[in-house]
């Protein structure tokens, strides 16, 4: 114990790569100049709008739907990338089919591919004239120009953030593991439910959390699949671009600082709950 | 419970790696399966336990077949090497998981599950660590929980594969005598892979030598070790010596002399004799004996080994001396084997 408060006080371990001081100098200053010194000039400037001007243009009807349409559907999407990608990822782990390594690399397309293509990709696709959307339209289902269109192209963004998180996690799960679920007793439902879904469950939360990230910053595909409907299919980052437009730049400070916040409270109770079941399993560690 | 492996055949991709393989375990034995790597051991455990299915051959629990059962209608206790526990779970919630996930008809009352978990870590000797986790463990005490989870279904056999090979010597030395004591105290029928001769011969009540996918030999470890019944059994258990020598009117010859040694009943002809380093007599003079100049003394231990060169080809041959019986580099020693085996080709 007494080891252990020591190693507390001594900030700096033994090594045998020297340059942890300049190490830790050039990764603050970095992380000072890209992050910290953008994010405060924001923090700054919605500041100065005073609490209340602040508080009304944060308030504002069209703000929290536009917020409520952005953290909704990212949400949404890092559900349907947590099901589907850690089924690709599992596919993609076990078996062995041709042409595996062509879809292993279609994964990381949504990385590189410009998302506007994406986005007009996705809208010619499934407008009520497209080749989904028109066979969908007679049964009443739009797809385009809703919520529903910017969560489609959401899970296409954030699909890759889930697949690679979860696929080298579960290269790592033993075989045995399985098989000795198996000589217990366990069927094929209950060895996964019960051993290889709770084993992967904190590479799936940080899959899901930066699924959800790239959700709510998203901004090149959903802008043309979303109609961009004020109040419906509006959202938030599009009403700061709106706003600036407008060359009303509190508004636009407000609306990036209250998604700034939520989105950083978030990452971080993520963050919190991924570091505590890392410690209880002793993943990585 | 019984388990009878009759005629078994298995093979990987036309690869044979078990060739008609029988085997009978009686109830409550402790068997060891032993061989090198390859020998085919942990494919007949496996192809027990049901993990893997033999290409031919039936494997019986009791009466029953039970080649068409799967693993989990076997209810066997397996242990893995690398214990294989599930690591997001405590140490309780692993030895009782067998039990938990059982239907609800054959499903023990919780608090029975509890105190059923509790009372087999108390056996294996972890009392008060049931909250832990598998990463907050030392490697014996994994293996140990493995064991208790495997022990907590009631298990028809337990089946143990290379269960110390990733352990320490100190530790695998004491893990074994405590198996062999859980064993005596619950008497459930098991059988373990091991490739050491030594975990094989100090444990198990019958030992199965294997090699190249057949049994060479079944037997207790005194019968394995003194009664050999192969070139290959004799050469993999213990150490040993090989001479090709001569049998000629009931006595045994290297080159133009005699040993020694008389061979009542053999018959004529060139043979490999086979001896232990330990099982021969010092003898002083020339005639009848095996003798040679030291090369190389060992001290191990209790004993100290040398290595004498008698001359000819394969001339390299190794005994085992009392400490305080000093012999100097280059100096003459003449021995004739106590105990040995001929073997022809």
């Amino acid at each position: 114990m007494t080891a252990r408060t020591a190693s507390l006080w001594q900030f700096r371990q033994p090594s045998v790569i020297p340059g942890f001081g300049l190490a830790l100098g050039v990764t603050l200053s970095w992380l000072i100049l890209i992050i910290l010194i953008p994010l405060s000039g924001l923090a700054w400037r919605s500041s100065a709008l005073g609490w209340s001007t602040f508080w009304a243009l944060a308030t504002d009807q069209r703000t929290i739907n536009a917020l409520r349409i952005s953290f909704g559907t990212a949400f949404v999407a890092a559900l349907v990338n947590v099901v589907f990608g850690v089924i690709l990822a599992w596919v993609l782990v076990r078996y062995r089919f041709p042409g595996k390594r062509i879809i292993d690399a279609m994964v990381d397309l949504p990385f590189a591919l410009p998302t506007a293509v994406a986005g007009i990709a996705l809208t010619t696709l499934y407008a009520p004239n497209g080749w989904i959307g028109s066979l969908l339209s007679p049964l009443g289902i739009k797809i385009a120009f809703t919520p529903i269109g910017i969560v489609f192209a959401l899970v296409f963004v954030g699909l890759p953030f889930v697949v690679r998180t979860v696929q080298p996690i579960m290269e790592e799960i033993d075989k045995e593991v399985e098989e000795a679920a198996a000589t217990l007793g366990a069927n094929r439902f209950q060895t996964i439910s019960r051993v290889l879904l709770p084993g992967l469950a904190p590479a799936v939360l940080t899959g899901f959390a930066l699924a959800f990230a790239r959700g709510v910053g998203e901004y090149g595909s959903v802008i043309f699949i979303a109609g961009n409907l004020p109040y419906i299919s509006e959202i938030a980052p599009l009403l700061i671009v709106i706003r600036l437009e407008e060359f009303n730049y509190p508004a636009a400070t407000a609306i990036a600082a209250v998604m700034l916040i939520i989105s950083f409270a978030m990452l971080l109770i993520i963050n919190m709950i991924q570091a505590w079941s890392r410690r209880r399993y002793g993943y990585g560690a | 419970m019984e388990v009878r492996v009759q005629n078994i055949r298995k093979e990987f991709s036309r690869f044979p790696a078990l060739n008609d393989v029988s085997l009978d375990i009686r109830s409550g034995e402790l068997i060891a399966l032993l061989g090198p790597s390859g020998s085919g051991k942990t494919t007949l455990l496996r192809l027990i336990a049901g993990l893997e299915s033999p290409t031919e051959g039936t494997v019986y629990f009791g009466n029953e077949d039970a080649s068409r059962k799967t693993v989990q209608q076997r209810n066997i206790g397996f242990v893995f090497q690398h214990y294989a526990l599930f690591r997001h779970m405590t140490v309780l919630d692993n030895v009782s998981f067998g039990l938990t996930i059982r239907p609800s008809g054959r499903r023990p009352a919780k608090a029975e599950i509890r105190k059923r978990a509790l009372e087999l870590l108390d056996l294996v000797q972890l009392s008060g660590l049931e909250k832990r986790y598998p990463a907050q463990l030392s490697g014996g005490q994994r293996q140990r929980v493995a064991l208790a989870r495997a022990m907590a279904v009631e298990p028809n056999v337990l089946l143990l594969d290379e269960p110390f090979g990733a352990l320490d010597a100190q530790v695998r030395k004491e893990l074994r005598r405590w198996l062999r004591e859980i064993h005596d105290r619950t008497g459930h029928t098991t059988v373990f892979v091991t490739h050491d001769q030594d975990e094989a011969l100090e444990l198990a009540d019958r030992v199965v030598v294997m090699s190249k996918g057949k049994i060479e030999q079944i037997g207790t470890p005194d019968e394995i070790y003194d009664t050999p019944n192969s070139p290959f059994v004799f050469g993999f258990i213990g150490q040993s010596n090989i001479l090709p020598v001569r049998v000629e009117n009931g006595q045994l010859w290297i080159k133009d002399h005699s040993i020694g040694v008389s061979a009542q009943g053999e018959a004529d002809g060139p043979a490999q004799l086979y001896f232990r380093p330990h099982d021969i007599e010092l003898l002083e003079g020339n005639g009848g004996c095996i003798a040679g100049v030291v090369t190389v003394t060992r001290r191990v231990a209790g004993t100290r080994h040398v290595e004498l060169d008698i001359g000819g080809a394969n001339s390299r041959v190794e005994i085992e001396l009392p400490p305080e019986k000093v012999t100097s580099d280059h100096s003459r020693v003449a021995f004739r084997p106590t105990r040995w085996k001929l073997f022809r080709d």
